[in-house]
C-alpha cells in the first residue's frame, strides 16, 4: 500500500497507515523525494505512529529521506516513534543521527516552524 | 531394657568382629548400613522415652542462650515439641522430607518476626548437642557402643540440621527476592513537576533489570505526559560503572527518539573522573551539576520552545 | 505450549520479512510476552530475515515455544525460539560479522550484533558455500 502524502501549507505530511516492507519504504522515499521539489516544501513531516518495529532497514530509509529533502532545502522531523519501539531501536544500536523527532504531528509541525524560520535564509529560494 | 540393647550390641559385635574398626573410620568408609539401621532403632526408641525430658532440657537451654527472644515460652516449647518429633520421624524413616516442609512453614511463621539465621542454627546445634550429652549419659559404661551409637547418629543429625538451616535460608532468600521485586516497583517514580517536565530521580543501585524498568517507565512517561524535557537525577546513585552509564546513553537516545530532551544531574566529579578513566562518552549528553541546575536548564529549554510554539501556532492559524 | 507445531515461513523477498515478523509477535503475544518484548523480538526477526534476503536470497524463518524445566532452586520459564536458516554464501568471518558496523551489504552493520544485543541467547554458525543458522531465545520474565 502506497503511503499517503498530504500536502498542508509549506509541508508535507506521510502518514505511515500499516507496517511497511522493504520496496513500500523505498516508494514512500521515492514519492516524498518528487514531491518535496515539485511542492518546493520547506519541511517533512514522516508521521510513523502506528509502526509497531523501527529496524534497520526502516531506520536507513528515513535517514535518506531526511539527506535528500535537506539537499531540496527542506527539513525533516519523525513525529510518533512509540515507547516500545524507541527502547528496541537503542538496544538493536540504531540511531536516526540528525534527523529530528517529535512527540507526534502537532509537536511536530511546531518543531519545523521553529526550524523554518531559524533557517530563514532558505524562504528567499522559495 | 538395658540388658537387651546389650544382647544386640553383643549379638553384633559377634557377627562381624571387623564391625567396630569399620564403625572407626566412618568418615572415610561407609558405615554398614545393617548395624547402623539398628542403632538408629535404638536411638529413636532413647529419644522416645525421654521425650519429655529432653525437650525440656532443650527449651530451657534454648532460654539461657538467648536464642528466640521474639518468641513466648510457650511458643519456644511448642516449637520445640514439633522439630523434636521431625527429628525422630527422620531418624527412624531416613526421609527428610516432611522436616523439609515443617522447615519451611516454621521459617514462614518466625521469619517475619525478625528471628535471624544464627538463632535458627543456633537452636539445631543445640538440640545436637543436648541429644548427644544424653547419648553420653546413657551408654558412659560402654565407651565401644557408644562409639558406634555416635557413628550412626552423628550424620543423621547434620542432615536434619542442614534440612533447617537450608531451609531457613532459601525461605529468607524467597522473601528477600519479593521484597526487592516490591521495592524495584516503588523506586522508579516518574514526577511531572510542571507541563511537559518529567523529573525521574534514581536512588540506589542500578542493575540491568532496574535499568530496563527505568527506561521503559519513563519512555510511557513521557508519552503519557507529552513530556518535551526530562531531567534524570542520579545524586543518590552510589556508584556508576560502565554499564549504567550506557543505560543512561540508551535511556537519553530513546528519549529523544520520542521528541523529549533528557538532562542528567547529579554526576559527581568522582564518576565522572571515573567515567572518563574507563572511556565512556558522555559528551552527547547534556548534563548540569545539581538537580535545581537541572530544572532551571530544563524550564529555561520549556520557556524558550512555548514561546516558539505560541508563534508558530499563529502562524498556522494564519496559513490557514 | 510444546505440543504447539513450530511455525515455518519461508523467506524469499522483503515481504515475507513483514510476514516473518508479524507471525512472530503473534506467538509471542500468545505465549504471554509483554508488551516491550514484543517489539523487541519482532525487530530482531526483522533483522535476521532480512539478512537471509540480502545475503542469501531465499531461506526461512522457523519460530518454536520451549519450555526449560526448572530445578529445585529454580522455577522452569517458556521461550521463544527463533532459527533462522538459509543455504547461501555462508560468512567466512563470525567474528568479524558480528562486530557493530560491520556490513558486507547496504545494511548499518547493526543486524546481527544488534539482534544478539535483542535476544538473550544468540548463536551462529555458518560455513562457506554451505549457509548460514542463527538460532535466537528470548525467555519470558
Amino acid at each position: 500500500m502506497r503511503v499517503p502524502i498530504l500536502k498542508q501549507g509549506n509541508y508535507l505530511i506521510a502518514s505511515i497507515q500499516s507496517a511497511l516492507s522493504d520496496y513500500e519504504l523505498l516508494q514512500l522515499r521515492d514519492d516524498l523525494a518528487a514531491q518535496v521539489g515539485r511542492f518546493r516544501s520547506k519541511g517533512v513531516i514522516v508521521d510513523v505512529t502506528v509502526l509497531d518495529i523501527m529496524d534497520s532497514f526502516a531506520v536507513r530509509t528515513l535517514r535518506a529521506i531526511a539527506q535528500i529533502a535537506r539537499m531540496r532545502g527542506s527539513e525533516t522531523v519523525i513525529v510518533g516513534i512509540q515507547p516500545e519501539v524507541a527502547f528496541a531501536m537503542v538496544q538493536l544500536g540504531l540511531a536516526l543521527g540528525e534527523v529530528e523527532t517529535a512527540l507526534d504531528l502537532e509537536e511536530g509541525l511546531a518543531l519545523l516552524e521553529l526550524r523554518t524560520k531559524q533557517g530563514g535564509s532558505r524562504d528567499s529560494q522559495s | 531394657m538395658d540388658g537387651k540393647k546389650r544382647e544386640r550390641e553383643t549379638r553384633t559385635k559377634n557377627q562381624d568382629p571387623e564391625k567396630r574398626e569399620s564403625s572407626y573410620e566412618s568418615l572415610t568408609g561407609p558405615v554398614i548400613p545393617e548395624s547402623t539401621a539398628a542403632l538408629l532403632r535404638e536411638l529413636v526408641s532413647h529419644l522416645r522415652e525421654n521425650r519429655t525430658q529432653l525437650r525440656e532440657e532443650w527449651a530451657r537451654r534454648i532460654t539461657e542462650s538467648q536464642l528466640l527472644l521474639a518468641m513466648t515460652k510457650e511458643e519456644i516449647f511448642k516449637e520445640a515439641t514439633a522439630v523434636y518429633d521431625n527429628y525422630i520421624a527422620v531418624l527412624e524413616t531416613g526421609s527428610v522430607e516432611a522436616l523439609e516442609a515443617y522447615a519451611r512453614d516454621l521459617s514462614e511463621r518466625i521469619i517475619p518476626r525478625g528471628v535471624e539465621t544464627r538463632e535458627v542454627l543456633g537452636i539445631v546445634l543445640l538440640l545436637r548437642d543436648v541429644l548427644a550429652r544424653s547419648l553420653f549419659k546413657k551408654y558412659q559404661a560402654d565407651f565401644a557402643l557408644l562409639n558406634r551409637v555416635l557413628d550412626a547418629y552423628e550424620p543423621a543429625a547434620n542432615r536434619i540440621a542442614n534440612t533447617v538451616g537450608v531451609g531457613f535460608v532459601q525461605e529468607r532468600e524467597r522473601i528477600i527476592r519479593q521484597q526487592q521485586e516490591a521495592i524495584r516497583e516503588l523506586s522508579t517514580p516518574v514526577l511531572q513537576v510542571r507541563e511537559r517536565l518529567l523529573i525521574l530521580p534514581i536512588i540506589g543501585v542500578i542493575d540491568p533489570q532496574r535499568a530496563r524498568q527505568l527506561t521503559e517507565q519513563l519512555l510511557r512517561g513521557i508519552r503519557a505526559n507529552r513530556a518535551k524535557v526530562v531531567v534524570i537525577d542520579i545524586t543518590g546513585v552510589p556508584a556508576v560503572d560502565s554499564m549504567v552509564a550506557n543505560h543512561l546513553v540508551q535511556t537519553v537516545d530513546a528519549s529523544r527518539l520520542m521528541g523529549a530532551t533528557v538532562i542528567v544531574t547529579g554526576l559527581s566529579s568522582e564518576i565522572a573522573q571515573t567515567l572518563v578513566t574507563i572511556g565512556v562518552d558522555l559528551t552527547k549528553m547534556k548534563t548540569v551539576g545539581d538537580l535545581q541546575g537541572g530544572i532551571e536548564e530544563a524550564e529555561r529549554l520549556l520557556g524558550y520552545k512555548v514561546n516558539m510554539v505560541t508563534q508558530s501556532t499563529d502562524q498556522i492559524a494564519a496559513a490557514k | 505450549m510444546t505440543a504447539k507445531a513450530e511455525i515455518h515461513i519461508p523467506i524469499n523477498s522483503d515481504s515475507d520479512i513483514v510476514t516473518a515478523r508479524q507471525q512472530g509477535r503473534a506467538l509471542a503475544q500468545e505465549m504471554g510476552f509483554n508488551g516491550s518484548d514484543l517489539t523487541v523480538i519482532s525487530t530482531a526477526i526483522s533483522e535476521i530475515a532480512r539478512n537471509i534476503v540480502e545475503h542469501a536470497k531465499s531461506g526461512e524463518i522457523i519460530l518454536n515455544a520451549v519450555n526449560s524445566p526448572g530445578t529445585v532452586n529454580s522455577p522452569g520459564k517458556i521461550g521463544l525460539v527463533v532459527i533462522a536458516r538459509d543455504k547461501g554464501p555462508g560468512i567466512a568471518d563470525i567474528a568479524l560479522a558480528m562486530q557493530d558496523g560491520y556490513s558486507t551489504g547496504k545494511g548499518l552493520g547493526v543486524g546481527l550484533p544488534g539482534s544478539r544485543r535483542l535476544m538473550d541467547e544468540f548463536e551462529i554458525t555458518s560455513a562457506p558455500g554451505i549457509g548460514t543458522t542463527v538460532t535466537m531465545k528470548k525467555w519470558k520474565r
